[in-house]
């Protein structure tokens, strides 16, 4: 690990200039993807810009009945925000399914967005990886593809996002708010991350200099039925190999809308617009909720080592729609 | 580069000068010699390093000793008072909660902030609705503590031993 400054910012505009103004500069969050990365000789900065003490961290109600969620909120503290528990229930089951109890005290929101693939290849520095020295090819092809892409992916990339956390943001339709050197603007979730394409060692449209300050979630009422499923190979301290965070409006019988989001399957939180569509208007029928499925993993194509990954999308958003059908219904 | 910062560890004020590089792990192991937390893995995966950053379970192998500037730490050995040991330490000595001991005053200060957190009625993944006010039972108890791993296998006891600490906090 090479030598770095560390400065704890005052105030963002001076976070952003500092950081914008030299390419090898960098902000710090709670560290917990960072640092391990500086270990791993990821990421070589020269200036660490610490930005907790200046990002906003609570959860405030918006005038229009959405809330604004600090960036510098602790994954753990925002999972167990009331307002969240009570009306946006998936974001903190995908929370509270992320990591352990002392990583989420140490998250922040703006971190966790950002935190980068878990690939091994990505990791581990002696392998080749398009993502980390663009050009180098990638070495997941042929090799462990347990949590690797099946949607959306490229021949130079097939390296999954993460976030639990941001796949729930995706279904909810939240708003990202940045603050860059020419001001403040708003980015949408769904449009935050990137697909691989020929430019894999771009994980979303922000520029280097750009600090999240905020995360902005739309009034969604039928939300507060909304959940998070997440499949991995241990029940607990494990990323996913596939998640399912899904809302459903539904009234006498038919289902009005649905936001659906999946996780573990592509470079960026997938939100499944074609399973919507199916939905809309749709009743909740076994059939319905298959074909739903169906529909959103028919262009799914699995690698060498994650064949199973379809099906087992397929079957999670199926069981997820169908307890939150149940839920409705019970209700 | 260096970087001076204060560190309040188990009580004692401590200005040290220390590389920007330092983990809080090690600057607590080979700076100033309070060696309870253990290397298990360097990388977030295991919970040996568990302490309590102003009262908070973290893992000390992923911040920084400069992030950590004025702020409070406590350790395994920061725990009991006046030779007393803190009652979820008695709870693991009761109950055989470990084996050859290296990641027990992980799990320990895990369980101190874990217990907190439940008193908070801070909500876990283990499948009651997030809304509603948390009730430790065991599965509850493996969810929240699994961010602390034994590589001897003594899961068993560990859990008996948080619910007895559990009974003895209320
Ligand atoms: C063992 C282990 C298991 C894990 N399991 C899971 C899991 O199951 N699910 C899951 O979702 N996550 C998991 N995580 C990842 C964890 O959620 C992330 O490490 C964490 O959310 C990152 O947040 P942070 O604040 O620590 O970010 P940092 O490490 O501080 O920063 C991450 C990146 O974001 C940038 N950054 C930070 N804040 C901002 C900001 N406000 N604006 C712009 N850029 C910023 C940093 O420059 C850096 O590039 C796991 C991590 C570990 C170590
Ligand atoms: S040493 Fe910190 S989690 Fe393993
Ligand atoms: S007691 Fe040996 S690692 Fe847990």
């Amino acid at each position: 690990m090479n030598p770095f400054d560390y400065r704890r910012a005052e105030d963002a505009a001076g976070a952003v200039a500092t950081v914008a103004a030299d390419p090898r500069a960098m902000f710090l969050g709670g560290g917990t993807n960072l640092v391990d990365h500086l270990k791993l000789g990821i990421v070589d900065p020269d200036l660490l810009v610490d930005v907790t003490r200046l990002l906003p961290d609570g959860v405030e109600p918006l005038p229009d009945g959405g809330v604004r969620i600090g960036a510098g909120m602790r994954n753990s503290d925002l999972a167990a925000d009331p307002l969240i528990r009570r009306r946006y229930p998936v974001l903190s089951q995908a929370l509270l399914s992320g990591a352990s109890g002392q990583l989420r005290n140490a998250a922040t929101t703006g971190g966790n967005l950002l935190q980068r693939t878990r690939c091994v290849y990505f990791q581990d520095v002696t392998m080749a990886c398009n993502k980390r020295r663009p050009g180098s090819g990638c070495s997941a092809f042929g090799g462990y593809t347990r949590y690797h892409a099946i949607l959306g992916a490229s021949e130079h990339c097939i390296a999954t996002h993460p976030s639990d956390m941001a796949v729930a943001l995706s279904a909810l339709d939240a708003t990202v708010v940045v603050q860059g050197t020419d001001g403040e603007r708003r980015v949408a979730m769904t449009e935050l991350h990137r697909l691989p394409g020929d430019a894999p060692e771009r994980d979303t449209v922000l520029r280097h200099g750009d600090l999240i300050t905020a995360v902005e979630l739309p009034d969604l009422p039928f939300a507060a039925r909304s959940r998070y499923r997440k499949v991995r190979d241990r029940a607990s301290y494990a990323f996913a190999l596939v998640s399912v965070a899904a809302a459903v409006d539904l009234s006498d019988g038919v289902i009005r809308e649905a936001r659906i989001a999946l996780g573990g399957v592509a470079h960026k939180p997938w939100r499944a617009t074609r399973a919507e569509a199916e939905l809309r208007g749709a009743r909740p029928t076994e059939e319905t909720l298959r074909a739903a499925a169906e529909a959103e993993l028919a262009e799914a194509r699995p690698v060498e080592g994650n064949e199973f990954k379809p099906t087992l999308a397929r079957n999670t958003l199926v069981a997820t729609l169908r307890d939150l059908v149940e839920e409705e219904r019970t209700r | 580069m260096e970087s001076d910062i204060i560190l309040r560890v188990n009580g004692r004020e401590w200005p040290l000068r220390v590389d920007t590089r330092t983990t809080l792990l090690d600057a607590l192991r080979e700076r100033l010699g309070v060696t309870s937390p253990k290397k298990g893995c360097d990388h977030g995966q295991c919970g040996a390093c568990t302490v309590l950053l102003d009262g908070r379970r973290i893992n000390g192998c992923l911040v920084l000793a400069v992030a950590c500037d004025g702020s409070e730490v406590v350790t395994a050995e920061g725990l009991g008072t006046d030779g007393e040991l803190h009652p979820v330490q008695q709870a693991f000595v009761d109950h055989d909660g470990f084996q050859c001991g290296y990641c027990t005053p992980g799990q320990v200060c895990s369980a101190v902030g874990m217990l907190e957190e439940v008193a908070a009625g801070w909500p876990s993944a283990a499948g009651r609705p997030v809304a509603d006010t948390p009730v430790l039972d065991d599965a509850e108890i493996r969810e929240r503590m699994s961010g602390n791993l034994c590589r001897c296998g003594a899961y068993a006891n560990i859990v008996t031993a948080v619910r007895a600490a559990k009974e003895v906090s209320r």
